[in-house]
């Protein structure tokens, strides 16, 4: 998948939580995406944080990132 | 089984706890307080003549045949007028009744055609059994006074014959029209020996009439005679079974002459429909022998090749070979597939258990991905349970009905049937819908409001209902005290009391005034009952699954979920919806709606199938289509589904196709994704397999074979020979033992077996040891996840956005006579009903455009064009245009988007910005479409293979 739709896919599901307080919106954004992307489409978020010019919104980073770190471990 | 006609008590029974004990002929009777001296006598297994009466409705007394006498009562009642009543000593059969009866009978006789031998309701004739009963001998009056023997036949409709001269005036017809459809099409013209009944002075195709059938079903006489009985004669046998349409899962009876269907008659044993149908089941199963039926596998190297037919094991073994190809070059996640809501419980649960089991992923979706997938996610957040809370019979307790983004005269006539009856008792219905659907003004129902909203602001709109409730003190504060999570209740009471969730703050977005907003809340709030009823109009947008748990909270919040009468209710689209999703299509979980990553529920699939399962969810339809154009995904088995013709944005669907090595599609037809095929397994139908449908109140119901498959497997059967051909052996001898695997392994079915079904008629889910029976109501008690959730549902706005180049909003949906894209309906008569699509626009934006009433006009998006008829109508809203998706021909969905929803990615398919024009030809896409249509569908040796 592009990475643009990803992205667009995970800042839709940040904005549905964004009135939630900013810590839980970052860990509701990450559970969801947990739940329900694959494996592949998880595979490139590393890639879709590299790159600069990705239009990512704070929470959907925060939670790609939280996955990633969770990933690592 | 042989030929048995349900027994008809003359009229309606009325189920109570109040008893009366009367004798009638000398036999001690106990029946329920209320039910009629005729209806006791049936019940009791006494038989007492009739013509105007029938159980379908309410008793008439105007034929004079049923009277009894009552030992204390002057004169010889009606028994279908008179209720029975505790210590009433009735006599059914005396000399006076007898000389009243024939003098009755007489005079019908003088004025009907004795052309019994002739007649196509010989042997299925009331009249003629009557006059045997009577002991008719001779007709004092002659034979030849009759008036009405010279009136024409109205042959107008495809499916009906109404023949006047057979008529006996008895209003069976207009009675069942009114009472149990609710049409109100027909009516007695004239007086006297002139009355006739009509359609209101037109033909029955040019009149009201929705040929649900119910008339021809009351008629006692060949008057209304289904035109296949007409041509083929009467059945010698029947079996009961589960219409295959849409997610109302009406039982019906299939009465055949050996291993043909006579005629579809709905059964009134069926707790969905209770005797009613609609045009689609009643009618239109001719598709099911149509010479377009592919009854031999084919193959073929590239989508540019003729289709070779091959023999099933050839098929197989291609099409195992190539999977296995694929996955060794390109991985293991490369192939995929797709279960069909169409196909039964049975067929869906082998195919998931094949990808997850036999292809090692979790690349499994089904064709709720893109209607009612927020319907399983909103609701379990919420509840707990991904479906609906009542049993459809629960309408008839509710006081005020919310419909949300339902058309159910249109998708789901039968259970609007029922509504409309509730409805005309006195229920109060809220609409809020962008169109002004049938059930806003009708014969004898009136909505009480229609929110006429603009697409894509449910959420707006939902919100600022239960901002009335919860600023308005309207809150059932006990309920939600006792049944809910109080934390999130008062998280949620804030935010919802915000200003910005007001009616006054939300007119700007939603178009619907806030004073009536604030009406139609106070009614839902405090009107007693109040029932959520909603459909597609709901899900298919980017925050379909923030309404359904917005409708969630509402319902919570007034108390309303738990009891008859109320509940938040999804109408599936299709016939198994709720069934393909219970048992594990989707990519995230198993069977009963368990997450693949549960690791004691996937040990317990992995223990009864002998392999290690992913624990990570799969691709969905739309991330397989992306993954295929991205290079990824190179392979899907696709099961009665044609996401070609279905699913938005038609151009990437195909470029995904285009893009696999191995399309796998197993249908009835050569459908649009064939085009895109190197396999085709021919599918069965539904009169071919047994098996089981659940409907949208969780109800399973048997399907059973009428008659043996045309390609020579039921689908059960294809997939698992595919299996096996793959090296992954399923086995099982009958669809019996499928479901008793999926009872085994799913804990909302444990209870489930076919002999319960067939002891039962039908069971609705959860049944297991704490509901042998099963559940019509649920969370009676408490909530399935413990304390209801309420969850915050701020409105984000779609990001398909109207402007100066596409100014006017499109919204798609269905229409009664076609289902879904149309491949089975469009294989029938209906056509004459709806033989294309046509784009609905205001007058006012007609006006604007130069548009008359029938103009060819582009349709034309961001995503693409195509050209359709226009027709001018009031039931739009200025800016708003609407059409169907039922021909493939039209190519809707090359002009809806990707954009889908946030949670499921359900594609939004109710907003798209378009602009309208006149035009003189079709659209490019549609040039193109005709001509692959021929190219892409060549079988080898035929020359007349087209869809």
């Amino acid at each position: 998948m592009s990475n643009d739709k990803l992205a667009y896919m995970a800042n839709q599901i940040a904005t549905n939580f964004r009135s939630m307080p900013e810590q839980e919106a970052i860990a509701a954004t990450a559970e969801h995406i947990r739940l329900f992307w694959s494996p592949s489409m998880r595979a490139e978020m590393e890639g879709i944080l590299r790159k600069p010019d990705t239009q990512l919104s704070a929470v959907a980073r925060a939670a790609f990132t939280q996955l990633s770190t969770v990933k690592t471990k | 089984m042989t030929f048995v006609r349900d027994r008809d008590f003359g009229t309606p029974l009325r189920p109570g706890a109040n008893t009366v004990t009367l004798r009638i002929d000398g036999r001690s009777v106990t029946v329920a307080g209320g039910t009629s001296v005729m209806a006791a006598a049936m019940q009791a297994g006494m038989s007492i003549p009739k013509l105007c009466a029938t159980d379908m409705v309410e008793a008439f007394g105007s034929c004079r045949l049923c009277l009894v006498e009552i030992d204390g009562r002057r004169g010889t009642p009606a028994s279908c007028t008179t209720p029975a009543e505790d210590g009433m000593v009735v006599h059914t059969q005396t000399d006076r009744l007898a000389k009243l009866r024939k003098g009755v009978m007489e005079l019908y006789i003088s004025d009907h055609p004795l052309d019994c031998l002739t007649c196509s309701a010989n042997g299925d004739c009331e009249l003629q059994d009557v006059a045997g009963a009577v002991g008719l001998r001779d007709v004092r009056y002659g034979y030849d006074g009759d008036k009405h023997r010279q009136e024409p036949k109205d042959e107008s409709n495809p499916y009906f014959t109404f023949d006047s001269s057979k008529c006996i005036v008895c209003s069976r017809c207009v009675r069942a029209c009114e009472e149990v459809q609710g049409t109100f099409a027909l009516t007695i013209e004239g007086r006297g020996l002139d009355s006739k009944v009509s359609p209101g002075g037109v033909d029955f195709l040019g009149s009201e009439c929705v040929s649900c059938g119910a008339c021809v079903q009351a008629c006692p006489t060949a008057t209304l005679n289904e035109k296949s009985v007409i041509q083929m004669g009467t059945p010698t046998r029947s079996v009961v079974t589960t219409c295959a349409y849409c997610g109302v899962g009406c039982s019906f009876r299939a009465e055949m002459q050996g291993d043909r269907v006579v005629r579809m008659v709905p059964s009134k044993d069926g707790k969905a429909n209770e005797g009613h149908s609609c045009v689609k089941g009643r009618f239109a199963w001719g598709y099911a022998t149509h010479s377009d039926r592919i009854r031999k596998p084919m193959i073929r190297a590239r989508i540019s090749d003729p289709w070779r037919e091959v023999t099933w094991e050839e098929a197989f073994a291609h099409a195992a070979s190539e999977f296995r190809r694929i996955q060794a070059q390109y991985g293991r996640d490369s192939i995929g597939g797709i279960t069909s809501s169409r196909c039964t419980n049975e067929e869906v649960f082998v195919l998931q258990k094949l990808i997850r089991a036999g292809f090692g992923n979790n690349n499994v979706d089904t064709c709720a991905r893109v209607c009612h997938s927020p319907t399983g996610y909103g609701l379990k957040q919420t509840f707990g349970t991904s479906a609906g809370t009542q049993d459809f019979r629960s309408v008839e307790k509710a006081d005020v009905v919310l419909l949300i983004g339902a058309n159910p005269t249109d998708g789901h006539p039968v259970f609007a049937s029922r509504l409309k009856k509730r409805l005309r008792q006195g229920a109060q219905l809220i609409v809020a819908d962008p169109r002004r659907i049938d059930l806003v003004k009708s014969p004898h129902v009136a909505a009480a409001h229609h929110l006429q909203l603009l697409p894509g602001t449910n959420v707006a709109l939902v919100n600022a209902l239960a901002h009335v409730v919860v600023t308005e003190g309207l809150v059932k504060e006990d309920y939600v005290r006792e049944r809910c999570d109080l934390e999130a209740f008062e998280h949620w009471a804030r935010f919802i009391a915000q200003d910005q969730n007001s009616p006054e703050a939300t007119e700007s977005a939603t178009g619907v005034p806030a004073r009536e907003l604030r009406a139609a809340a106070r009614l839902y709030a405090s009107g007693g009952n109040a029932a959520i009823y909603y459909g597609l109009g709901v899900t298919e947008h980017s925050q379909g699954s923030t309404t359904v748990m917005a409708m969630a909270n509402l319902a919570m919040a007034t108390g309303n979920i738990g009891r008859e009468g109320v509940g938040v209710n999804p109408l599936r689209g299709q016939n198994n919806v709720q069934g393909s999703c219970d048992m594990g299509s989707f990519p995230h979980e198993f069977s009963g709606y368990r997450h693949v990553s549960d690791d004691a529920t996937r040990e317990m699939f992995e223990s009864l199938w002998g392999v290690d399962l992913s624990d990570e969810p799969g691709l969905r339809i739309p991330n397989m289509l992306d993954e295929a154009v991205g290079g990824r995904f190179k392979g899907i088995y696709i099961q009665g589904e044609d996401i070609a013709q279905s699913d938005p944005n038609t151009k990437h669907v195909t470029a995904g196709l285009e893009a696999m090595e191995c399309v796998i599609v197993h249908d009835l037809f050569l459908n649009e994704t064939a085009k895109y095929a190197h396999v085709f397994f021919p599918g069965s139908s539904f009169l071919e397999k047994d098996g089981t449908f659940t409907n949208a109140e969780r109800r399973i119901n048997r399907v059973r074979k009428v008659m043996e498959p045309l390609a020579g497997l039921a689908d059960w059967e294809v997939t698992l020979r595919f299996a096996q051909a793959l090296g992954f052996a399923m086995k099982y001898e009958h669809p019996a033992q499928i479901m008793d695997e999926i009872a085994r392994l799913t804990p909302t079915f444990a209870g489930v077996s076919y002999e319960k079904l067939d002891a039962l008629g039908s069971v609705q889910w959860p049944c297991n040891d704490a509901a042998p029976l099963g559940t019509p109501i649920m969370h009676s008690e408490r909530f399935v996840r413990g304390k209801g959730r309420f969850m915050i549902t701020e409105f984000v706005p779609t990001d398909e956005r109207t402007g100066p180049r596409f100014p006017l909003l499109l919204t798609t949906g269905r229409i009664l006579s076609q289902y879904n894209v149309g491949a089975q309906t469009r294989r029938t008569a209906n056509n004459v009903w709806h033989d294309e699509d046509v784009l609905e626009i205001h007058p006012f934006d007609a006006e604007n455009r130069g548009v008359r009433d029938g103009d060819l006009v582009a349709l034309a998006s961001r995503s693409g064009e195509v050209s359709l008829r226009a027709r001018i109508s009031e039931r739009m809203q200025p800016g708003v245009v609407y059409t169907t998706f039922h021909h493939p021909m039209t190519g809707a969905n090359v002009v809806t988007t990707d954009y889908s929803d946030w949670a499921t990615n359900c594609p939004e398919y109710k907003v798209t910005a378009v602009e309208v024009r006149r035009t003189n030809h079709l659209s490019d896409w549609q040039e193109s479409d005709m001509e692959s249509g021929v190219s892409l569908r060549r079988i080898a040796g035929r020359a007349d293979a087209a869809e």
